[in-house]
């Protein structure tokens, strides 16, 4: 009899404050509620957007926090940046892993900054003053311009620039790529290419871009990094010497009031171990047949860097 | 919001808007054309079928089902099937267009010709005529008004699809809407969108005459 009466309570005091998180609008402020523990330590809550990629990186980070003893959970599928910047500055989340330029673009819509180091530093200065970014990691989730296997050696094409032996040229990707300053505007100004016959398919490099790309019917598409096609369909990601596309770099956000040596020594070692490969075949996964979680994901990459 | 509305009343003013590859009337015959060979497409495939259907009396019940099943089909997903299957171009919005409009021209068809009385068909074959004279001089003109209202129908639900068509590159006054939303000029948006509008009700009224004089005794 005992036991059943504490697991009421238990299921009513988890009804309770689940009742509680139903209520609580992650883009209001919300002050002076940031999760503490008995030993100093502010525990950490990860948040995360509304994509696979962003809730598996959510769950490394407080995955790798646990593993070194530090409190840490998730809070997933915050949605827009507003909503989770919000959530951050009111602390009902303290990190996120978030990505450089379109975190610098938020704070800083004039922006030019595209190289790796030249985004971090802009993104220092323009960070409100209770948030601050630890050290980027190398993976990179952003507009990359990809060609197929065969035409890369027909042509010998390596880079960007290398377009030009590619006689009428052809490019598709979103409608945006025909005026923005990393689309057509910027192949023919930063890296001199000629006449390009651009066609607008608004699926974000998905299965229709991807099928243009690999019938021949272009010679060039737009696709995000990270998407897994571009593994499956063995695409050649052309080279960006010249930063045409701003980086994306994986970067921790977080409070500031959150921080502690123990926090970056272990979020600096993930940033260390974490490539745009392993975005790759973490997305892979996700997406794959058997459609893991992405806790469980993140478990096993944790798992096999030494994490867990 | 009146911001918006104004902006998008300036960028339909504006005469730059008016001439070119980009301007209204050249995406403007783009989408009347991609409307018209779907309606043609999909009339030549459904209405000799709803004519046989309605005539004979046959399969009615599966046809029924089917086009209700054709109805269920997202036309965007349909679209992503033929360009996985074909590639981009024209052949993938035509396909998914003709989807759409085959189940008002089949309905149109097969519904005009249950609607004629059956004393008046049967009065046709008593004078002598035979199938064909009762279908072509009995039926299908007392069908017309119906069989019109299929045709009002689906050229109603293709021009207002037809949109999709610049999904995957190609032209018609869904470019507008979908460059529009792509780098946020929703001024552009908005206009592109009231045009699809009025090309719509303009049809619409069209068939809406037609209609009427189909109706008069001759």
């Amino acid at each position: 009899m005992k036991s059943i009466r504490i697991t009421s309570v238990a299921v009513g005091v988890a009804l309770a404050l689940s009742l509680a998180a139903c209520g609580s609008d992650p883009t209001k402020a919300d002050t002076g509620n940031t999760p503490s523990s008995s030993d100093g330590n502010v525990s950490i809550v990860v948040g995360s957007a509304s994509f696979g990629e962003s809730e598996i990186l959510a769950e490394i980070y407080a995955g790798a926090l646990k593993a070194k003893g530090i409190d840490a959970s998730t809070h997933l599928d915050i949605g827009q940046r507003e909503a989770y910047i919000g959530a951050l500055q009111d602390g009902t989340i303290n990190l996120f892993p978030e990505y450089s330029g379109n975190l610098l673009t938020y704070f800083d819509p004039k922006a030019t900054a595209t190289s790796p180091d030249a985004v971090v530093a802009a993104l220092k200065t323009a960070l409100p003053d209770e948030l601050e970014v630890l050290t980027p990691s190398a993976a990179e989730d952003k507009d990359s311009y990809n060609v197929t296997s065969e035409l890369a050696s027909k042509y010998g094409l390596k880079t960007i620039a290398d377009l030009k032996n590619v006689p009428d040229l052809s490019l598709a990707g979103n409608p945006e790529l025909q005026t923005r300053v990393y689309g057509v505007p910027g192949l023919k100004s930063v890296y001199g290419l000629g006449d390009i016959k651009f066609t607008a398919i608004s699926d974000s490099g998905g299965p229709a871009t991807l099928k243009a790309l690999t019938s021949g019917q272009v010679d060039v598409a737009d696709i995000y990094s990270t998407t897994p096609s571009i593994t499956q369909s063995h695409l050649v990601t052309l080279e960006d010497p010249k930063n045409l596309v701003a980086a994306q770099q994986v970067i921790p956000l977080l409070r500031k009031d959150a921080d502690s040596p123990t926090l970056e020594q272990v979020l600096n070692a993930v940033s260390a171990k974490l490539t745009t490969q392993s975005l790759l075949d973490l997305n892979a996964e996700f997406n794959g047949p058997d459609k893991p979680k992405a806790s469980d994901v993140a478990a096993e990459w944790l798992q096999q860097n030494g994490f867990a | 919001m009146s911001g918006v509305f104004g902006e998008a009343a300036d960028w339909l003013g504006s005469s730059a808007h008016w001439h070119g590859d980009g301007g209204i009337p050249h995406r403007l015959a783009q989408h009347v054309a991609y409307t018209g060979l779907t309606v043609a497409i999909a009339g030549a495939i459904a209405i000799p079928l709803g004519l046989w259907i309605g005539h004979t009396g046959r399969l009615r019940g599966l046809a029924i089902a089917f086009t209700g099943a054709l109805r269920a089909l997202p036309t965007l997903g349909l679209l992503t099937l033929v360009v996985l299957w074909r590639g981009i171009g024209l052949t993938p919005p035509i396909t998914a267009l003709v989807v759409l409009a085959i189940p008002p021209l089949l309905a149109g068809a097969y519904a005009g010709l249950e609607s004629v009385d059956r004393q008046t068909i049967d009065a046709a074959r008593g004078v002598g005529m035979n199938e064909w004279q009762v279908l072509g001089r009995v039926e299908i003109p007392l069908a017309m008004p119906v069989i019109l209202g299929g045709v009002r129908n689906a050229v109603l639900q293709v021009v207002a699809t037809a949109t999709i068509a610049a999904y995957i590159g190609l032209g018609g006054l869904g470019r507008y809407l979908i460059d529009g939303v792509a780098v946020r000029d929703y001024p552009q948006t908005l206009a592109g969108a009231v045009v699809v509008v009025v090309l719509a009700l303009f049809l619409d009224g069209i068939f809406a005459l037609f209609q009427r004089f189909s109706l008069s005794p001759r």
